[in-house]
């Protein structure tokens, strides 16, 4: 009786669970190694600081996992919406700005910088679903324009100085929540009740798991594409404003490494690569067991470069724990399924 | 035989480089200069030694993002093993080493996606940080400059030198490594059984699996041999630069596909040459180095060479679409 009550608790996905565990032997091992550091308010929340730009990015790259593509140019998509957006609060507000005018400016700056999200997202969904480029080609060309553009727009140089209400978007608190993670967990929120409740997240994840499939039972695959890359430069661009608002610069350069990242927690969250299945839970536990390695890894004095092969190992060993549990459940249930045939054709 | 060139891809490719060249000799005749000429020959060694390797992977259907760590790990290594004794021997040490350490690399990367099945883009991505990061952390992370004299020898070889006025300009040595490998691949993709299973593969995997073809072993060779030539380009990479700095290489992963994509292979497999592969990349070469002796500023670089992507895959997609939309 005890185990179903327990059932009822843990996620229903074998990889999701496995996730879990690992989650928590890290945040436990973590605590245990530094528990004056790491198992602090501070840390906590220096921690919740940091994980929303790339975790943010990640779901990006989730959602066009799942749809059988990928999506190589968000951080190119991140900067160069962060750099239009820069723009509009340095060049456009005027430097003896009203509080209303700076409230203003402050929204055109976010518009600008959501639409153009939205309308690198729109190229690259045209490019894919109408050109009929294989997405990490088109999306590998999208990323080296936008990063190109936004080189050729700032030489090179970073955009800074930014009004007090945009940085308290990236540094502020509200109680004892960071404005960032305010901002990541409304979109984890909604973009699960996209991916789970609507039809869109249904056809989705048709789309992923069998092209073909979705446009026979009567998708309209070009729609769905172009819906599913432009959400997705939405989220880079979001992602672009609060790494603004936080380091009160935008760059063009600004974390290239961020795309592999992002893959990564994408995968070790359970997505398939290959397209069609995913959950958001999954997504959310990647992003936090990431972000426990990293700051513990700190904290024990370890380099960077030493948690990014632990990134790699992890991601690999992930990779082959899935396998070999699959293969031995599919092997399980082979065996099983001969046995009833035995028994049948006995009974026969 | 006008026919049949014309269906051809590389036709266009060299279309395309020829009508380049033109351009920018015209905007500019430092271009035709043989000291440009040879240069460019020298920046293209590298990237065409990569290129080799990434084609062979994308011709069966996969996709290899770690070849650059792969290379940059196998020279750091060699550099750091060889330079403690103060190797004195020949440059053939070196190679050798660096080759077999790439190999044994891409050993890794071959179990896993041949015995777990898994997928090459993941495999390779977390191969990449993996190695990348245990050689920055427990290796090293300095960059050696002393290298072993034989390969600072062999960073002034040149095949032939030509004097002009005060400067003497020389054909690198090196481009002979890449035409002995691209002969070899070339080969071994069009003249041996193996080559027929990695286009089968490439093709339909399910397809080749049924026509006999051991998937598991033409895909054990393949990691492998991308290890080999990555372990190649990287040794050569740091005697032409010579250092040996575990930065290098690393980043330039994306304009080598590239290269090879806009070189006519297709990138979901089956399809590809080694003269497309070897057009490709001078096309990137001069992309990156030339744009300057237009008069386009360098912040440029990055932009055009995404127009490039996108025009270069677009149109052959967009053909391809509408005959399917038409048939």
């Amino acid at each position: 009786m005890k185990q179903i009550a327990w059932r009822a608790i843990l996620p229903k996905d074998t990889n999701v669970r496995w996730l879990l565990v690992i989650t928590v032997l890290v945040f436990v091992s973590m605590s245990l190694l530094r528990p004056t550091m790491f198992f602090t308010l501070d840390n906590f929340s220096s921690m919740a600081f940091q994980f929303p730009e790339f975790g943010l990015l990640a779901m990006a790259i989730m959602l066009t996992l799942l749809s059988g593509g990928i999506d190589l140019s968000i951080v190119g998509v991140a900067n160069l919406s962060g750099i239009l957006a820069a723009l509009v609060l340095t060049r456009l507000l005027p430097a003896e700005a009203s509080a209303l005018q700076v409230v203003l400016y402050s929204l055109l700056a976010l518009a600008t910088s959501l639409v153009t999200g939205l309308t690198c997202g729109l190229i690259n969904g045209l490019l894919i679903a109408v050109v009929g480029i294989t997405p990490i080609l088109a999306t590998l060309g999208t990323m080296e324009l936008f990063t190109g553009i936004a080189i050729v727009i700032t030489k090179g140089a970073a955009v800074f100085g930014f009004p007090e209400l945009i940085t308290f978007m990236g540094n502020g608190s509200l109680w004892i929540f960071p404005v960032p993670f305010l901002i990541f967990v409304v979109a984890a929120a909604v973009f699960a009740i996209i991916l789970n409740k609507t039809a869109f997240g249904a056809k989705l994840q048709l789309l992923g798991t069998n092209p073909v499939a979705a446009r026979f039972s009567g998708l309209n695959n070009t729609k769905l594409l172009l819906q599913t890359y432009m959400l997705s430069g939405f989220l880079a661009a979001l992602s672009g404003i609060v790494v603004l608002a936080r380091t009160n610069s935008a760059k063009a350069d600004y974390g290239s490494s961020y795309t592999l990242q992002a893959v990564l927690i994408a995968v070790l969250g359970g997505v398939n690569p290959a397209g069609g299945f995913g959950r958001v839970g999954g997504l959310v536990l990647a992003i936090l067991t990431l972000q426990f390695l990293s700051s513990g890894f700190s904290m024990l004095r370890f380099s960077n470069f030493f948690k990014e092969f632990i990134w790699g190992a992890v991601l690999l060993v992930v990779m082959v724990i899935n396998y070999l549990t699959n293969t031995r459940r599919e092997r399980r249930e082979a065996l099983l399924q001969a046995k009833e045939c035995e028994v049948n054709a006995q009974a026969d | 035989m006008w026919r049949k060139l014309l269906t051809r891809n590389e036709f266009y490719v060299a279309l395309v480089v020829v009508g380049l060249c033109l351009v920018i000799g015209a905007v500019n005749p430092v271009f035709f200069t043989v000291g440009n000429l040879f240069d460019l020959v020298r920046n293209s060694v590298v990237m065409g030694i990569f290129s080799l390797g990434v084609l062979i992977v994308i011709i069966s259907g996969g996709i290899d993002i770690s070849f650059a760590a792969v290379a940059a790990f196998a020279m750091f290594v060699t550099a750091k093993i060889l330079v403690p004794f103060h190797f004195q021997g020949t440059i053939l040490v070196p190679f050798a080493l660096s080759a077999l350490i790439g190999t044994l690399l891409g050993l890794i990367n071959a179990v896993l996606i041949s015995q777990f099945r898994l997928p090459t883009m993941i495999v390779t991505l977390g191969t990449m940080s993996a190695f990348r990061g245990f050689m920055l952390a427990f290796i090293g992370a300095m960059e050696i400059t002393n290298l072993p004299p034989a390969m600072i020898a062999f960073s002034r070889s040149f095949l032939v030198t030509i004097k002009q006025g005060r400067f003497t300009y020389g054909l690198h040595v090196s481009i002979l490594i890449l035409i002995v490998l691209a002969v070899l691949v070339w080969f071994i993709l069009n003249k041996t059984m193996l080559g027929r299973g990695i286009y089968a593969l490439g093709g339909d995997r399910s397809a080749a699996e049924r026509a006999g073809f051991n998937i598991r072993r033409i895909q054990l060779f393949i990691y492998c041999f991308v290890g080999f030539l990555a372990g190649i380009g990287g040794i050569v990479h740091s005697a032409l630069v010579r250092t040996a700095r575990p930065f290098d290489l690393v980043g330039t992963e994306m304009s080598v596909i590239a290269a090879v994509v806009l070189g006519g292979a297709r990138i979901t497999g089956g399809k590809g040459s080694v003269v497309g592969t070897m057009l490709g990349v001078v096309l990137v070469v001069i992309m990156n180095t030339s744009l300057i002796l237009l008069g386009v500023s360098s912040f440029w670089q990055r932009a055009v060479l995404g127009l490039l992507i996108i025009i270069g895959t677009g149109i052959p997609a967009y053909q391809a679409t509408r005959r399917r939309r038409a048939a």
